[in-house]
């Protein structure tokens, strides 16, 4: 049970933030068995707070351009099963204010 | 880059800028390494920023820094689902010289902060990622970059890498950290009039409130939300410990916009429009969870070294000291020609031996007390609420007996031996 109503404002969040992509991601999921057979509640779609995670059925799909470099999932992955380094000099989240 | 320099230091945040900046100002030849377009374009905080420790560094510093407001309130919510126990201080001596602490933001502030070491001779290099320490017989003499040819010698290398520290981990100076000793906090920029602001929060101009929102922001989790004013828009966020997050499997962003929704905090931040929305890790593991810092050639300064005072919502004025005591230790050291640990562990004991030392052993057991204990967070808040609305609420009843209708009704949830245990314990970690 969600203990607060769910929103969709995500997307809306993001939109506010200036993203330099890099071409290659800077972030990735180990083994993708792992997700598919051992870990049933795919925590990582949940607490990353840019909804960087998303389980496509067979495996987890890294939206890393969206990513706010803050290392939530590296630490909190039950498996330790995402390799996270940061992206190439200049790339990545760019705040303006925060 | 194949020059030799005095120092590098990684990372132009608040910890790294100023040991720059103190060595660079006793004549050393410093190299700053930030991963970012620009200093501040990775960091994230709530937004106060401690006077005293930066005064440190630049006396007077407000008079030319994009600082935002002076804080002159610092209010205490302890927030039920539709009511809020309040308490704080407004004192006016904070809007005047010498102030205690101001609002800023970081993508400006650390820019501007950064641009103070440039003008004292550090050279700084953006865009650019420190991959891993170049270690040779035991110590670090380099760092070793993202660029082409990017290997660069130093007699130190200071890691201000900010929480994550990558590069004190591959140094083995610290284990992966635990979802416990990391808080996970978002939060976003509203823009909104400075009238409004100042109506709204009881300011004149050029004064600022900071709110600090236990409870219901959390939804009874270990965490804070809070309101800080700037000049003409509000930072709110909201943070819990990592653990807590996923344990109640919390979406971030949702939970930031049940507090914008909460009906006590939405009139405060009403038509505010959104300009940003960030995220960022907060070290809150204390003392116990502090890494190694000092090693032949290389020292940890500020988040890297888990310097945040979780109870007191201070970091920033951490981690300048941090990288002012360690450039102090590397200037002797230059001095010297000695950079072995043995004469760079001087930043260690000066360190412990300061406020940033004590208050992180003072506060060493908190999180991990009130992580594990949730009923301060989850029961005794909606308690006093409940309490206060009772109390306060004229209905004919005699106050005696309201006071013994108050606590029969905290009895029946509590035992008064568990009552006696929870403040005792609260007490003992919190003295």
């Amino acid at each position: 049970m969600d203990i607060i109503p769910r929103t969709n404002t995500i997307e809306e969040k993001q939109y506010l933030v200036r993203f330099r992509a890099d071409t290659q991601s800077h972030l990735h999921v180990l083994d993708h068995d792992i997700c598919a057979t051992k870990c049933p509640d795919k925590l990582c779609t949940v607490f990353c707070p840019a909804e960087v995670y998303k389980w496509e059925g067979m495996r987890m799909a890294v939206g890393y351009e969206g990513c706010h470099e803050c290392g939530s999932c590296r630490i909190g992955c039950p498996y330790q099963n995402i390799k996270w380094e940061y992206p190439k000099g200049g790339h990545g989240i760019v705040f303006r204010l925060a | 880059m194949s020059e030799k320099f005095d120092a590098i230091v990684v990372g132009a945040g608040p910890a790294g800028t100023s040991a720059a900046y103190t060595m660079a100002k006793a004549g050393l030849n410093v190299l700053v390494i930030e991963r970012g377009e620009y200093p501040g374009a990775k960091n994230v905080m709530g937004g106060v920023l401690y006077r005293h420790q930066m005064e440190e560094m630049i006396p007077g510093f407000y008079k030319e820094a994009p600082v935002e407001r002076p804080v002159v309130e610092q209010r205490f919510w302890f927030l039920g689902e539709e009511s809020v126990f309040t308490g704080g201080y407004k004192g006016l001596e904070w809007a005047k010289e010498p102030y205690n602490n101001f609002t800023v933001l970081r993508a400006k502030f650390d820019q501007w902060y950064a641009s103070k070491a440039v003008e004292q001779g550090a050279l700084l290099i953006n865009e650019t990622v420190v991959t891993e320490c170049i270690v040779e017989d035991g110590r670090v003499v380099g760092v070793r970059t993202d660029r082409p040819d990017g290997d660069v010698y130093a007699d130190v290398v200071v890691l201000a890498d900010g929480v994550n520290s990558l590069l004190a981990k591959s140094l083995g100076f610290h284990k992966e950290f635990k979802p416990d000793q990391v808080a996970l906090a978002v939060m976003e920029v509203l823009n909104l009039p400075a009238e409004k602001i100042e109506d709204r929060f009881n300011l004149e101009p050029n004064q600022g409130a900071t709110i600090e929102i236990f409870g219901d922001a959390t939804k009874g989790v270990l965490g804070t939300g809070f309101i800080y004013t700037n000049k003409e828009s509000i930072n709110i966020g909201v943070g819990a410990t990592l653990s807590g997050i996923i344990k109640h499997r919390l979406r971030p962003y949702d939970l930031l916009e049940y507090l914008k929704k909460h009906p006590i905090v939405r009139p405060l931040i009403r038509g505010g429009e959104p300009m940003e929305y960030a995220a960022h890790l907060i070290p809150e593991g204390g003392f116990h969870a502090m890494p190694k810092i000092v090693g032949n050639g290389v020292m940890v300064v500020g988040d890297a070294g888990q310097m945040v005072n979780s109870v007191h919502r201070e970091g920033s004025n951490m981690a300048m000291t941090s990288g002012r005591l360690a450039a102090e230790t590397i200037i002797l050291a230059k001095e010297a020609n000695d950079f072995s640990e043995n004469m760079l562990d001087t930043y260690r004991v000066r360190l412990l031996d300061s406020f940033v030392g004590q208050d992180l052993k003072k506060y060493k057991d908190a999180t991990h007390t009130f992580e594990n204990y949730p009923q301060y967070f989850k029961e005794y808040i909606p308690m006093i609420n409940k309490a206060a609305s009772q109390f306060f609420t004229v209905d004919g009843v005699p106050k005696k007996e309201k006071q013994k209708k108050i606590l029969k009704s905290l009895m029946e949830r509590k035992s008064k031996l568990s009552m006696v245990q929870d403040i005792y314990r609260a007490w003992k970690v919190m003295k």
